[in-house]
């Protein structure tokens, strides 16, 4: 007990003398994406050549390392832009509050005082809606958000006014994040107004909280369709792209990841502002999390290696990443028993 | 740096691979090295040192060899091939599979050695050089077992003198030594004198795999060792590096018999159309200019961009460029290495630095470590007239310039001396398909850069060189089919002074262009028959009909487009012509030659017309089983205008045996014909005449053998020249050749029987194209 209460004291030291770990969370020093009207030529115009993107994703990990004190900070990092999520049909609200309290404390307290970063925690928890209210409860004071999946998700198939009903309620119960699923059928059929349209009504159910908008990569059939429905829903002010429920058969990959940077950076380009990239479902290893950071960097710039920017959705990947903290600061290799659970 | 401050700057960090296993082998062997020759390391001799470019650091003394040393090596690899060669093709299968096995389980060791040696990132010799040279290994083990089943008649060219660069050292020697073992050929090898380990660890693996000795011998050194392989009793030289050094071994190589491969220079180009995934396409510029700094002879250097999307793609470029990271080699997380030698950044500053103010130049915001380093550098809105479009740099440095449509990206592309490789970048399939075969290269990349593999042949066109390596179009390289054949007596025209009245004077002219020319000299000689009967009078064409004649067959560029079966009918049409005047002919010929075989030369020369016009659609290339997903197209196109002497031994069966697979596969000719009995083919241009063959594409010429070859030879619009004389001029149109490095095809003074298999099939149709090898990714 004494030990835990110096933590919270080193912690609340920290973050009184470093304003920026909120400041970033809160989004302060990044304008929110209004979103622009839809530009089909721009649309039309985007390309993925799949062989390509796939020979830049092969050769990433072979071309970026890092090692030793270097990795052990990415590593933390990775952890700081974990969404740590549950969304089983069998969540319970002890089960959520389990998942907060790791998400306060996601390593082990010895381990991080180890490396300095007594203060580390996740980016944010990710739930199902009647979950809300015992993970804000849960994780009150931590200054870590809440996120709600919506929109009849994981299809996004029930009537469209339920699903922006669904988006005002998660966030009259508290959550500072939603993270929609866009209609997949308006992609496969080239409904592109029809999507612009549909993402532009969740942005404004959503008001202050933020959007991710969720393509469901796996299920859109082409590159050339992810790349094309990200800028879709990127004009129609999508704070963050996201790949994937979770659910689908195929989720986050290096190439999908690829091209949602790419338009990002195009979007970026053009208009100015910076839109949060989340992969989900998949990323389980640290190594896998050390080259999406990597990839991150070289595409995107370090200014979206921050929790305002980038999310990782994950429920199994905090796990592997304590085993290499631990490996870090001890020398020897991990088990995961000797890591709470999440 | 703490944890905590990584964190925030999230900077990559130092990723060091360890040198000290591949140090441990160089002091292991006392870090001086001798030659590898007879199956044993000799002692050190007079040495110079090879230098780690990174840090400047010697890594080991090297011995320089000697002529005696070379004389060793050849003497060495003489008398180990014929056992080498009796071994079989799944004996030397065995010993190949073993060299693929011992390359896979040192792969670490070489990959270092490599790195330490010459620069490169540990990426790209890890990841890249180390696994290919693997992988040649194992196709070639391929090749050497199945060649008793699938090239019955071909054997062993004998010892090979190889001459490998010093950008990718161990991967060309697996280049060079793979197929010529496969193949039952013995080798001296010469690695560069800046990166020598690689080859010396290879002839390590070889001891340890158990090789007959001699069948591998390296010598080390700098250039004039490798002349003194040049210039020793070898049978073959294959040399990779320099387009001057190339054009040097081909005139040191001239009439002596010597089968020669070059792989050259090249300035090749990366058009990137509109249409084109434009993120992609500069990532893929990251593997076509900034590999290996770009010390890569196909590296994608000229940059093209539709016009509409240049600013757009530029500006991509820069951005993409200032992420790259230059530095330690030996670090995992590095992009662009070490140049490989202070000269070479020296030569690369100063090409850059002479440019003047044309172009805007970026260089790519990177940390550039102290010593033998440039940075990835951009020179924008060139036109082609700019020396640095045109000079090969060698080095990171891409130079760029704009198009408008597709048929002007294939002029800029096309205006280079050089032929190597080439990008195209377009999601459209039609625009893609439909320029690759357009562009003047050995290896084209659609939506890609840089893909190598041991099935998809590589090698140039132009100044790039010529012969292929890789898949069996690269076997052709180190075997021969056919026994040996006698010397070919000179073949003398007959004299007389006999003149009888004729009914109605003939006049035969040259044939250029489709049309009958009289020759520029407005000379002629007198042409008379066995019993010394004057028969007539045969033009004497000069340099300038030999000018006009290449222009009329580079005119004619619309046969290498027109379809096969098209070329067929034509062919067929003219020995239909042909049959129609057999008695005619034969006639003219045995008065001609004074024998009484006319008639049989006539029906030959019908059949072998047959023959070409059979094959005209069915040499089809081949669809290379490369490891992407995608296809890698071997295609069979054109050499485009062939010059050629023809035999004068055989004055219709001759030239028909020449022009036949010539222009069967789309190539344009300039012939000349039987120097002794020209009269055949003066005739034959009437039934060319009456066959629909297109003007241009057939252009007969009488004359002087010596005199002509040398200018046809020395031709820089000439594509290939080929010469059956029985004058002695095959030295003569190799040395003139090395001009523009067209490609050869002499009969070093040999008699080859123009009546049967020996005078058609395969080494025709083979020395009649050039493999164009398309690369196509996919994946929707």
């Amino acid at each position: 007990m004494v030990k835990t209460a110096g933590k919270t004291a080193i912690r609340s030291a920290i973050q009184a003398a470093r304003p920026q770990d909120d400041a970033t969370r809160q989004h302060d020093d990044v304008a929110r994406n209004p979103g622009t009207a839809l530009d089909m030529d721009w649309v039309m115009r985007a390309r993925a050549n799949r062989s390509a993107v796939e020979r830049r994703c092969a050769t990433l990990p072979g071309r970026r390392s890092v090692k030793k004190e270097y990795q052990a900070a990415w590593l933390a990092r990775a952890i700081s832009c974990i969404d740590l999520t549950t969304l089983a049909g069998d969540d319970t609200p002890g089960r959520v509050q389990r998942l907060c309290a790791k998400a306060r404390q996601p390593v082990r307290a010895d381990i991080l005082d180890a490396l300095g970063l007594p203060d580390l925690t996740v980016g944010a928890v990710c739930v199902y809606h009647d979950m809300i209210e015992p993970a804000v409860a849960a994780l009150k004071g931590s200054g870590i958000p809440v996120a709600a999946v919506s929109t009849g998700f994981p299809a996004g198939l029930s009537p469209m006014h339920l699903r922006v009903a669904e988006i005002e309620e998660s966030v009259k119960a508290g959550a500072a994040e939603i993270d929609i699923v866009i209609s997949r059928r308006k992609v496969l059929t080239g409904d592109w107004q029809g999507l612009y349209d549909e993402m532009r009504a969740f942005r404004q159910a959503c008001g202050d909280a933020h959007v991710k908008a969720i393509l469901a990569t796996g299920e859109l059939g082409t590159l050339q369709n992810v790349a094309r429905a990200s800028l879709v829903c990127m004009m129609a002010g999508a704070d963050f792209i996201k790949t994937s429920t979770g659910k689908e058969s195929v989720n986050a990959t290096l190439p999908v990841s690829l091209v949602m940077l790419r338009a990002i950076r195009e979007y970026h380009d053009r208009t100015g502002y910076r839109v949060g990239y989340k992969p989900a479902g998949g990323i389980s290893k640290a190594k896998d999390s050390l080259t999406y950071l990597a990839l991150m960097k070289d595409e995107l710039g370090d200014r979206w290696l921050r929790p305002d920017l980038f999310r990782f959705g994950a429920s199994s990947l905090l796990g592997d990443i304590e085993r290499q903290l631990e490996h870090h600061v001890t020398g020897a290799y991990s088990a995961s028993w000797r890591h709470a659970l999440a | 740096m703490t944890v905590r401050e990584i964190f925030e700057s999230m900077e990559y960090g130092p990723a060091p691979e360890s040198a000290a296993d591949a140090l441990a082998w160089i002091a292991d062997r006392g870090a001086r090295f001798g030659h590898f020759i007879d199956g044993a390391f000799s002692e050190p001799g007079e040495t110079f040192e090879t230098r780690n470019p990174a840090t400047g650091d010697v890594l080991a003394e090297i011995t320089q060899g000697s002529k005696a040393d070379v004389d060793a090596a050849v003497a060495a690899a003489r008398a180990a091939q014929p056992g080498w060669e009796a071994l079989g093709g799944p004996g030397r299968a065995r010993f190949l599979y073993a060299l693929a096995r011992l390359v896979q389980k040192h792969a670490r060791l070489l990959a270092v050695l490599e790195t330490m040696d010459n620069g490169k990132p540990i990426r790209e010799s890890r990841d890249i050089d180390i696994p290919l040279v693997a992988r040649h290994f194992y196709h070639h083990a391929g090749h050497a077992q199945l060649m008793p089943t699938e090239m019955p008649d071909a054997r062993a060219l004998g010892v090979c003198g190889q001459i490998v660069p010093w950008n990718f050292p161990l991967l060309m020697l697996a280049w060079k030594i793979a197929p010529a073992l496969a193949m039952g050929n013995t080798v001296v090898l010469k690695p560069a004198e800046w990166t020598p380990l690689t080859a010396l660890c290879f002839a390590d693996l070889c001891r340890q795999a158990g090789l007959p000795k001699g069948v591998v011998n390296i010598v080390t050194g700098d250039g004039a060792v490798g002349e003194m392989i040049v210039a020793s009793d070898v049978d073959k030289i294959a040399f990779t590096g320099s387009t001057a050094v190339g054009r040097r071994i081909r005139e040191a190589t001239a009439g002596r018999r010597i089968s020669l491969t070059l792989e050259l220079g090249g300035k090749s180009p990366y058009i990137v159309f509109e249409d084109a995934d434009l993120d992609s396409a500069v990532e893929g510029l990251v593997d076509a200019i900034w590999f290996n700094g770009g010390q890569v002879c196909c590296a994608g250097s000229r940059l093209l961009v539709q016009e509409g999307v240049a600013p757009d793609f530029h500006a991509r470029l820069r951005t993409r460029m200032d992420k790259l990271r230059v530095g330690d080699p030996l670090d995992k997380a590095i992009d662009v290495g070490a140049i490989v030698d202070a000269k070479q950044r020296d030569r690369i500053a100063a090409l850059v630095d002479a440019h003047g103010a044309e172009g805007d130049v970026h260089r790519a915001a990177c940390n550039l470590p102290e010593g033998c380093f440039y940075p990835p550098t951009l020179i924008a809105g060139l036109s082609s007239a700019s020396p640095l479009m045109q000079e090969e740099i060698f080095g990171p440095v891409l130079v760029s310039t704009t198009f408008r449509t597709p048929s002007e990206a294939v002029q800029i592309a096309n205006d280079t001396r050089y032929g190597l490789a080439a990008s195209v970048w377009s999601e459209n399939i039609n625009t893609a398909l439909d320029v690759a075969p357009k562009l003047a290269a050995g290896v084209v990349w659609v939506n890609g850069s840089n893909m190598f593999d041991a099935a998809a042949p590589f090698g140039g066109v132009r100044e790039s060189g010529f012969g292929r390596e890789g898949g069996p179009e690269g076997l052709t390289a180190y075997s021969r089919s056919g026994g040996e054949t006698d010397m070919l007596k000179p073949v003398a025209p007959f004299a007389g002074d006999k003149a009888e009245p004729q009914p109605v004077d003939r006049t035969a002219k040259l044939y250029i262009g489709g049309k009958q020319a009289r020759p520029d000299g407005g000379y002629a000689r007198n042409v008379f028959d066995a019993k010394g009967g004057l028969m007539g009078q045969a033009p004497i064409a000069n340099r300038k009909d030999v000018r006009n004649a290449v222009e009329a067959a580079r005119g004619a560029a619309g046969w290498s487009g027109a379809t096969a079966h098209n070329r067929a009918q034509v062919i067929y049409y003219i020995a239909e012509n042909l049959a129609a005047r057999a008695e005619e002919f034969a006639a003219r010929i045995d008065r001609m030659t004074g024998g009484t075989g006319g008639a049989a030369e006539v029906t030959a020369s019908v059949q072998r017309l047959f023959t070409y016009g059979a094959w005209a659609d069915k040499v089809d290339g081949r669809a290379a089983q490369a490891p992407v997903r995608g296809i890698a197209l071997a295609l069979r196109e054109s050499c485009g205008v062939i010059g050629a002497l023809c035999p004068d031994e055989a004055p219709l069966l001759g030239l028909i045996s020449v022009v036949g697979p010539a222009i069967a596969m789309g190539n344009r000719v300039v012939a000349v014909a039987s120097e002794p009995f020209p009269l055949a083919a003066l005739d034959f241009y009437q039934v060319l005449d009456t066959s629909d063959v297109p003007g241009g594409v057939v252009n007969i010429l009488t004359g002087d053998h010596a005199e002509l070859a040398k200018t046809l030879a020395a031709h820089a619009d000439v594509d290939a020249v080929w010469s059956f004389s029985s004058s002695d001029i095959s030295g003569a149109v190799e040395r003139a050749a090395a001009g523009n490095l067209k490609r050869t095809w002499v009969n070093n003074g040999r008699a080859r029987d123009w009546t049967g298999p020996a005078g058609e099939g395969r080494a025709f149709l083979d020395a009649a194209t050039e493999v164009k090898t398309v690369w196509v990714p996919y994946g929707a």
